[in-house]
């Protein structure tokens, strides 16, 4: 709809010679998932660490699985022209952890008061 | 039977509230008895069903937005009319308290999210794919679904007026007075369903324009090389999409609380209302900036026109667009200083609120520098666009003094406040708003709206404003609190509200001159036949107007800035009329009744969800299912007009 | 070729013409602006849980003396949770790696690899919410209990309805084969898949893990 205008031939279009993908990326992305999430568990069900340094390291944690989803699953450095999808990707992120923070931060409030 | 009729007619079309419900219900009925009436004697429902309620094009929804922008300022107008007159005199008894509590929560909600956010996205869809040379928006068919998520919750929120009851809590519906236990009729859930549907349609609308505005400008235009209008509804829809889920969730949760029993905002059971307030505001400030900027793009384009200058500055403002864009998401808990945050939290908040206006004064400055010694035409979006600088520069101001947390905690909820945001929403938005429809109306329409009349519009509305809004200020001061429905004799306070009341009803004239304008221009109104009507400087002023519906009939390659107006001044015009040889069929999506149908099966949804008719609300919610699966399905959605139609066009607009 | 070219740029403003050499999901300019669309979608719904989880995590102590996470969180039950759905992220990677290799029948297969996954996910969840609500902890019981129910139940159905989704997805590529526009659903379906798995991870790692040891 938006490109109104290309030709008939492209709608559905030919397929062209393409090389063949192997999946090594996504063989590895998906151990990196495993191993991440197992070392989450180790730690946190081991009682390894303490509250606060835990909580962290699991957060951390939690970050990298979301660098492996993007880069190895969800292809994110592709695409099509200037990459907007990242950069609203990247504030979108920024803002996540923006107000999930300051809203606790915000909401602290309540332990004073008690 | 009958005893069942009246417990209906009790219970859902309030018959005993009184003589205001049966005039509003008679009204109602002949309103709507005129225009079915008026459709069928003209035969128009097939065309009413072929050109507008299926239409995907921008261009028609962008009209129909601003219909119902302009029917929606009349609704929340006469809301406001009312609590000024209730207020005129200490000691009133025109309204009650409960009638009170309904009309300024209808007020505020609808002139927000029912005129406000039409109006802007009214603007964008006219405006915007024209500016960038596009023939339509990313994705027309999420357009006119938009769209009738908007009109359906706004219906939503309307028909409460008369069925079941208006929402009473305010338009912030803060918790726990809009829990279940202390707000148990349906007017809360019409609030609550009312904005979460024509959210969901708000989010579709920022994800359109932006990805239209990254992706669908016309060869050659390169981000900075884009209109200034352009770039504050990219502005507005970075905040959109950002702010708008916020409001998704405290509505849900609230909805959760007051429909399954949860316990999120309650005060039993480990519920905490403030958490509603955190999450409507990290949405609701955005949401102020989300109607303004678009208002700041409109000034923009008509300053430079008005002034017949390249606008001053505009990598700053630009800079300033983005940075009010991200620094608006950081400055929510200013609405609740005094909510008892450590001062480190309101510190950081009330510096991060002084910070968004600098970017702001960046513009003000700008725009005067672009009038400074330019040659003004004192046409009617210009004056509009006049009398917002000073307007919005002491509203800014007020704005800065409610951002001393020590010092809001005097100020908090009092009148100071409503005169504050309603300078810079009505000084604001309503002004830009009201100088891009008359800036672009010819470009809609093909005729201008009269100036005269427009003038005598402008006079009483700006008159009205300060006289109905100064005196608030000082009755602030004063201790008046907002959201009183009445005061005794001894505070003090009547002379300046019965003054203020004056203003209110000044500012109605002025509407009534709008109104006026637009019928009377209908008829005798200038027709604009070059398109052109105001030397204009961008893209959109190449077109014929109205224009024709596949826009442009080749899309033109751009090498600068305000292109329109490099081709007039190096006499290129001819280079931008379409040649013979080079139209090519055009691409174009298909109408559907499936967005309008989707829109209707919402409100079923909706209905259900206020009543708590269960079955009802499966049905609806099953229904957009099964709406959105059979889009899913849907390939054939596109068809071609062809070079010989276009050909035909053009050439009867004299421009082949 | 040269008539093409010109119809595209006409069309879509800037040149981009269907290039073989990027993947089939972004040979056609116009799903290519539906794949941008979908990337910010996620970024709102992305925010949506942000919201979720920021209420959940201001509510999580507020327990009104009824169940704790620790008292109610168990433990095997959300380690098979999290490993399906990690599972489920990969096979419907590797759906979109066989339509980038054009393999129809590859794609329907580990699109219903990636259905059955995700349906045992559900079930597991619907069990799990189901026991709990059999020892009393239930929505309208806390605070806590509330902001638990609807940041997981949110997620749960919003994998509900990928897997209504993914199936009429799968239906078409079975129906209509492998052509730029299906590539493209395909493609979107999986991002839509793998970002629910990243919320699934902070939602063990906050509500869970956090929840068990804290």
């Amino acid at each position: 709809m938006a490109a109104h205008g290309h030709a008939e031939q492209h709608h559905g279009g030919p397929v062209a010679a393409h090389e063949h993908h192997g999946a090594g990326k996504y063989i590895v992305g998906y151990i990196a998932s495993l191993v991440l999430t197992a070392i989450a568990f180790w730690l946190a069900l081991g009682h390894h660490m303490a509250g606060g340094p835990l909580a962290l390291t699991l957060l951390i944690l939690g970050g990298l699985q979301i660098v492996v989803q993007l880069f190895f699953f969800m292809h994110v450095t592709e695409g099509d022209g200037p990459p907007f999808h990242s950069v609203g990707l990247l504030l979108g992120l920024i803002f996540t952890f923006a107000i999930a923070l300051m809203s606790i931060w915000i909401m602290s409030f309540h332990y004073q008061v008690q | 039977m009958p005893d069942a009729l009246r417990q209906f007619a009790d219970t859902y079309l309030m018959w005993q509230e009184g003589p205001m419900i049966w005039i509003s219900d008679v009204l109602i009925l002949l309103t709507s008895i005129g225009i079915v009436a008026t459709l069928t004697y003209f035969k128009k429902w097939k065309w009413l069903w072929r050109e507008w309620l299926t239409t995907v094009d921008h261009k028609k929804i962008g009209i129909m937005y601003l219909i119902a922008a302009l029917l929606m300022m009349f609704r929340g107008g006469a809301d406001g009319l009312l609590m000024r007159t209730q207020l005129a005199a200490p000691g009133m008894h025109f309204l009650d308290a409960e009638h009170y509590d309904q009309i300024f929560t209808t007020h505020g909600t609808i002139m927000i999210l029912f005129m406000a956010m039409p109006f802007i996205f009214a603007l964008f869809n006219i405006v915007v794919p024209l500016q960038i040379g596009a023939r339509d928006v990313a994705f027309p068919y999420l357009n006119a679904i938009s769209f009738w998520l908007f009109f359906f919750g706004a219906l939503l929120l309307n028909i409460s007026f008369v069925f079941g009851g208006s929402p009473d809590a305010g338009w912030t519906s803060y918790p726990p007075l809009s829990e279940l236990g202390f707000d148990n009729g349906p007017g809360e859930n019409f609030y609550l369903l009312a904005l979460q549907i024509s959210g969901i349609g708000s989010i579709a609308t920022g994800i359109n324009f932006l990805v239209t505005i990254l992706r669908m400008r016309a060869p050659g235009m390169t981000l900075m090389k884009m209109p200034l209008f352009t770039w504050s509804v990219l502005s507005a829809c970075i905040m959109i999409i950002f702010a708008f889920p916020a409001l998704t969730v405290a509505l849900a949760l609230l909805m959760l609380d007051r429909i399954v029993g949860t316990h999120f905002f309650t005060i039993l059971q480990g519920g905490n209302p403030m958490m509603f307030i955190n999450l409507f505001w990290i949405w609701g400030h955005p949401e102020v900036y989300i109607v303004v900027v678009p208002a700041f793009g409109v000034f923009s384009e008509v300053v430079a026109t008005f002034a017949r200058k390249r606008i001053f500055g505009y990598t700053s403002m630009v800079a300033a667009l983005l940075s009010i864009s991200v620094i608006s998401y950081f400055v929510w808990a200013h609405h609740f200083f005094t909510m008892g945050a450590g001062a480190d939290v309101n510190t950081f908040f009330a510096v991060a609120t002084m910070a968004v206006g600098i970017p702001t004064g960046v513009k003000v400055f700008n725009w005067l520098f672009t009038m400074y010694r330019g040659r003004i035409r004192m046409t009617l979006p210009m004056l509009w666009t006049i009398a917002f600088v000073p307007c919005f520069v002491i509203g800014g101001a007020t704005g800065v003094m409610l951002a001393v947390a020590p010092a809001d905690y005097q100020y908090h909820n009092s009148y100071f406040l409503i005169a504050h945001f309603h300078q810079v929403l009505i000084g604001g938005v309503v002004f830009g708003m009201l100088a891009g429809m008359y800036y672009w109306w010819p470009k809609m329409f093909g005729f201008k709206l009269d100036e005269r009349l427009g003038r005598w519009a402008f006079w009483f509305f700006n008159i009205g404003f300060y006289v109905c809004f100064m005196p608030q200020y000082a009755l602030g001061f004063m201790g008046m609190q907002r959201r009183m429905y009445t005061y005794p004799a001894d505070m003090g306070w009547g002379t300046l509200n019965f003054v203020s009341t004056i203003g209110a009803y000044l500012m109605g004239i002025g509407f009534i001159f709008i109104v006026a304008q637009v019928l009377y221009s209908i008829k005798y109104g200038e027709r604009d036949l070059t398109g052109d009507p105001w030397d204009g400087r961008t893209l959109e002023w190449s077109l014929p107007s109205p224009v024709p519906h596949y826009n442009f009939a080749v899309i033109p390659t751009v090498t600068s800035r305000d292109y329109w107006w490099t081709l007039k001044e190096e006499g290129r015009t001819d280079e931008i009329k379409p040649k013979p040889e080079d139209i090519q069929p055009i691409h174009m999506p298909k109408n559907s009744g499936r967005p309008f149908l989707m829109g209707v099966l919402f409100f079923v949804a909706g209905l259900g969800f206020v009543f708590n008719w269960h079955v009802l609300a499966v049905l609806g919610l099953l229904g957009v299912v099964v709406t959105m699966l059979r889009r899913s399905f849907e390939y054939d959605d596109e068809y071609y007009i062809q070079p010989e139609e276009i050909q035909h066009v053009e050439s009867a607009l004299g421009r082949l | 070729m040269a008539v093409v070219e010109k119809a595209l740029r006409d069309a879509h403003g800037h040149l981009s013409g269907a290039d073989p050499a990027k993947p089939l999901e972004y040979q056609d300019p116009n799903q290519s602006l539906r794949i941008l669309g979908f990337w910010l979608f996620l970024a709102t719904d992305m925010l949506l849980f942000g919201c979720l989880f920021a209420t959940y995590l201001v509510l999580r102590t507020h327990t009104d003396g009824g169940p704790t996470a620790h008292e109610l969180f168990d433990i095997p039950g959300f380690t098979a949770e999290t490993f399906i759905l990690l599972t489920s992220s990969f096979t419907g990677g590797l759906a979109t790696l066989a339509m980038r290799n054009r393999n129809r029948k590859q794609v329907l297969a580990w699109l219903t690899v990636t259905i059955l996954l995700g349906l045992a996910f559900v079930g597991l969840e619907a069990q799990e919410f189901y026991k709990d609500v059999l020892e009393g902890a239930t929505m309208q019981r806390s605070a806590f209990l509330s902001a638990f129910f609807t940041l997981v139940g949110t997620h749960g159905s919003h994998v509900s309805l990928g897997i209504v989704w993914m199936f009429s997805i799968l239906l078409q590529v079975a129906k209509r084969g492998l052509t730029q526009v299906t590539a493209r659903k395909v493609f979107i379906v999986n991002l839509y898949w793998h970002f629910l798995d990243v919320v699934w991870v902070f939602i063990f790692t906050v509500v869970y893990l956090f929840g068990v040891v804290m």
